[in-house]
This record gives C-alpha cells, structure tokens and sequence, in this order.
C-alpha cells in the first residue's frame, strides 16, 4: 500500500515543479481560443474607437493653427490628417472626448481579461521559431506595452496624478501611434483566425492551442467569465458615464474624476476646470480697473466691462468640455459675439482668426489661437453672464470666450486681449 | 496551349540550399507587415523617447512587466487562494470572487482618487473635494457583498423549499 500510494502521489510531486513555460503550468478550465477571440474582436471596435477619437482631440486643438494650440510640434508625418475643427454640431467635441475616455474606462476589464487569457503564450518555449516568428514577438511587445502604457497614462492624467515621464499630451500622442503599429500588425496577423474560430469554432481533432491541456474541476464557465468581465464594463459605465452630463446623472457617478457633485448651488454650479484661486486671479485683476483689450488694423480699443454689456448682447447654449473626458450639460452663456468684436477692430466682413490672452500669469492654455470658422460662428462669445447670472471668478469674471463644439481649454477665461488677424 | 501536351519533367534532385523563406519561418507579406509596422514604431517611437528617454523606456516596458509578473500574478494567487480556503465548498467561490473582482477593478482603476493622493491639486482645479470617492468605494464595495450574500441566501432558501416540496411529492407517488 504505502507504495501504491508513493506513485499515486508522483504526478503531484511532477506538477509541483512545473514552470509557467510548461503548457500544463496553466489550469484554469476558462481559457481557450474562443473566449480569447470574443475578447479580441471587442477590443478591435473599442481601441480603434478610441484610437480615432484621440486622433479627433488632436485636431479640435487646432495645432496646426499656431504654436500655443500645439503641445507636440515634433509631430511631423503624424499630424497628416489634420482639419480644420468645425464649430457644429455643439456638441461635437463632448460627445468625442467623452466616448475617448468613458469607453477607454469600461474597456480596462476587457484588456485585463484579454491579456489573462493569452499569458500562457509569453512563457512559450522556445521563445521564437523562426525569425519571423521573433520579429512578431517583439511587435507584440509594442502591442502589450503600448495598450498598457496608454491606459494608465490616461487615467492617471484624468485623476490630475502626473507620476509619468513627461507632458501628458507628448507621452499620449507618440505613444498611442506606437500602440497602433503593433496593433495593426496584430489585427492583420490575428483577425482572420478569430473570425474563424467565432464562425465554425476548432475544427474537430485540431486542438485549442490556447486552452488548458489539464484544467482544473470549472467553478465558472467561459460564458460566466465574459459576464463577470461585462459586469465589471457596465460597473465602470454606471460609476463614470455621469461625468458628462449635470444634475441626477451625475450624481450616479459615484466612483469617477468629477462624478458625484456639482459645485455648489446657483447659475454658476456647473463644473470648473481650473478655479481663480489656483491659477493666482485676484479680485484686484478683475475689478474696476479691468479693461479688455481689443487689437486689430483699425487699431487697439480697450474696453471696461460695463462698455462690454452696454454693446448688442447675444445668447448661446453651449456645454464646456473637457479633454479628461467630462463635460457639463448646455449652459446659457449671454456677451459680445466675437465677430462683433472682429468688426470693432476692423474685419466688418469675413473675420479671420484671433489671439487670446488670458489674465493668468502661469499654467498651460493661457494664450489660445482660435481659428477664422470659429470667429465666424454665431455662437462664439466672448461672455459676460452664465444662465442669467454675471460669470462667478471661477468661471472666468469678467469676461470669457465660449465657442461651440471646442475644447475646453480653448474657451479662455479671465480674458485680458483679443488680437484680430493673421495667426 | 502547348504546354499542355508537354510531360511534367521530373523533379530534379534536391541540393540542400540555404532558403531564406525557411529561416524566416512566415511568408513575405509577414516580413512586409512587420517592416512597415517597426518604421512607424521608429517614427513615432523616436519623438515619444525624446526628453526622458530612460523613464518613458521604463514605462513603456515596466507597464507590460508589472502587468504579467505582478499584477496578474497577484490576482491569479489571490484567487487560488480563496479556492484553498473554501476547500471542499467550492460552490460558493463565485459568491465571494464576483464581488471581490469588482470591487478590486474599481480599487486599481481609481486608486489615486480613492487614496487622495492628488487631493489639493483636484481641489484647485474642481473647487470640490475628492474626499467623497473613499467613503463611496467602501459603499460600492459593501452594495457589491451584501448583493452576493442575499443572492446566496435566495438560491439557499429557494433549494430549501425545492426539497421540501420534493419530499411532500414522493409519499404519494406510489397511489
């Protein structure tokens, strides 16, 4: 007996030893070629999503306009596709940015899920076949390394946590092209075998190369383990989608930059990108002698705020959008149409462009360019007053553009010049 | 046409040559896709490695070794290690997994809001406090486990009943 039982023992004493290089190393009863490609096909719609969207960002920028837009100028060939950025829909530049990062959010499960299942094939031995086979392998490291490297720079931008090496905009823009070349290659090397796998399933007497060759006794199903990774999707969806939207919405928003609450009560609570406070405005920058300064060929005019609200106001409803993803609902902002403005300074017709600068003294997006379809438009503002209310300090008193479907750091507050012209 | 008419001429004897096809190992357009992907890799690679060359090598690399010899490793043990502890019940490791991988999801996703660790640069920028989101990772996470217990406590009483009717059937199956 004791030596029935020596040998009955063996094989455990055997898969003790086992390293992760070995095939059997690996025992969960969920992995497999089809949860892999379900897995797989979900992150080619959502990362080509967000791929395009961050393209989009880019160019609602407009860096092509003038330095100040730009935050990556080295980009060269990388910036072929730029446009210039309409000003409609309004709600343009909300609806991109919020799905670049709501959905980059939901897909964090995904991506885990989707690594899990192909790790048994990192510790592969031999480690390349061929050459071809090596090549592949170190375009996967560009694939793997660039997702990862994109996630976590994103959501630690959009927790204000700037631990990485760099500008956010450099490290995000370079790094996201880096991710698409070992994404295309994957894509191209891969989809056709995915798609094959989720149309016929394993052709009978092949094997499922990425499945367990000794699983374990199943507690959870292959269709059980999508549904735990949906539920952590949806999870994420319910605690972050409120960001863009103000009110009950964004009370659901529990577990989210900007989720929860709204700034107090009031015409002015509605989300603040950067308050008077942190960027150094005084009640002495904007009180009476404030003066906004108007430049153009018809000369340099400067204006108090009361001159201002004596001119023809007009009204826009537009939200304020912001580059980490959140957006607030339409608010009613009510000033001087930048185009009114263009003809004080001496463009009665067919405005170009404009030169912002801001009374904040430090911080990135105090000078903006903004482009002569923007001027132009009906919409585009520069503000006084906020659903009937004067502009509070945080929100740019006394005076603050608002142009629709632009980002929100090109809506310069606390304005101090407008220079009519030429960028 | 012709050629048609003309026999196959028989294989001529293989010479071993050096065939760069199969020490490749894949087939051209392989080779031409991974060309083309490793040019814009440099292109790109080149602009983001300027500046910090060494830290952002690190992250780019470090993202992928901490994801695989860390992060996974770590969940992967934790959850064997549930299994170990519930031992002959396995049954019930969903009841505790479901619950844990959500609340560990959301953990590791807002880690820096949940830990505050950029409580006055958020307070300076949002003119609120994120001092709310620990309190509601605790409350999701508490909604998440007591969801699972009162899930396991229908399906236990639901299999309750389920014997007990079965019991009352069987007396009078043998009329």
């Amino acid at each position: 007996m004791p030596e029935r039982r020596r040998i009955r023992s063996l094989p455990d004493s055997l898969r003790a030893l086992r390293t992760p290089a070995d095939p059997a190393f690996w025992r969960s009863p969920v992995r497999g070629a089809r949860f892999t490609a379900v897995l797989g096909v979900i992150l080619l719609v959502g990362l080509t999503l967000l791929f395009v969207t961050g393209l989009l960002s880019y160019a609602a920028y407009n860096p092509d306009l003038n330095r100040v837009n730009d935050k990556t100028p080295g980009k060269g060939w990388l910036g072929f596709y730029l446009f210039s950025w309409p000003t409609g829909p309004h709600w343009l530049y909300r609806l991109t940015q919020g799905l670049h990062v709501t959905v980059g959010i939901v897909l964090v499960p995904v991506l885990l899920a989707k690594l899990w299942s192909v790790v048994p094939r990192l510790f592969a031995l031999p480690p390349a076949r061929s050459a071809g086979h090596a090549l592949e392998r170190i375009s996967l490291l560009l694939l793997v390394g660039g997702a990862l490297f994109q996630f976590v720079t994103g959501l630690l931008n959009i927790q204000l946590d700037y631990l990485f090496p760099g500008s956010f905009y450099t490290l995000h823009f370079y790094g996201a092209w880096v991710f698409l070349a070992g994404f295309i290659t994957h894509t191209a090397l891969k989809l056709p075998q995915a798609v094959r796998v989720l149309r016929n399933g394993i052709p009978r007497g092949e094997p499922d190369t990425l499945a367990a060759p000794d699983p374990l006794p199943a507690t959870l199903s292959r269709r059980g383990a999508l549904a735990l990774v949906g539920a952590g999707s949806l999870l994420l969806l319910v605690t972050s989608a409120g960001r863009s939207f103000d009110g009950p919405l964004r009370r659901i928003a529990l577990l989210t930059p900007r989720g929860g609450t709204d700034p107090g009560p009031g015409p002015n609570a509605f989300q603040i990108n950067k308050t008077a406070a942190a960027v150094r405005i005084t009640p002495a920058d904007t009180g009476e002698r404030w003066r906004l300064t108007v430049r153009g060929p018809a000369g340099e005019f400067r204006f108090s705020r009361a001159e201002l609200l004596a001119m023809e106001q007009h009204s826009a409803a537009l939200p304020i959008a912001c580059v980490e993803g959140w957006s607030t609902s339409d608010q009613r902002w009510c000033g001087v149409r930048l185009s009114d403005l263009a003809a004080l300074a001496g463009y009665p017709h067919r405005p170009p462009g404009v030169f912002v600068d801001s009374l904040q003294r430090s911080g990135s997006f105090r000078k903006a360019a903004l482009r002569d379809n923007q001027v132009r438009d009906g919409r585009s503002l520069l503000a006084l007053e906020v659903n009937g209310a004067p502009l509070s300090p945080d929100h740019g008193y006394p005076a603050r553009i608002i142009v629709p479907a632009a980002p929100g750091v090109l809506n310069t507050k606390w304005v101090e010049t407008l220079t009519f012209g030429e960028l | 046409m012709s050629t048609r008419a003309v026999p196959p001429t028989p294989a001529a004897p293989r010479r071993r040559r050096f065939s760069p096809r199969r020490a490749y190992g894949e087939g051209p357009l392989h080779l031409l896709l991974l060309a083309a992907t490793f040019c814009l890799a440099g292109y790109a690679g080149v602009r983001l490695l300027d500046g910090d060359t060494v830290g952002v090598l690190l992250w780019f690399a470090g993202s992928a070794v901490l994801h695989d010899l860390v992060l996974l490793p770590v969940y992967a043990g934790a959850d064997r290690a549930l299994r170990a502890v519930l031992g002959p019940r396995q049954a019930l490791v969903n009841f505790v997994r479901v619950p844990a991988f959500l609340s560990g999801l959301l953990l590791l996703i807002w880690y820096p809001l949940i830990a505050r660790r950029t409580e006055r640069r958020y307070e300076a920028a949002a003119g609120t406090s994120p001092d709310v989101y620990f309190g509601n990772w605790l409350l999701i996470t508490g909604a998440l486990f007591a969801l699972s217990a009162l899930w396991l406590l229908v399906r236990a009483l639901r299999s309750r009943t389920g014997r007990r009717s079965e019991t009352k059937v069987r007396p009078s199956a043998p009329h």
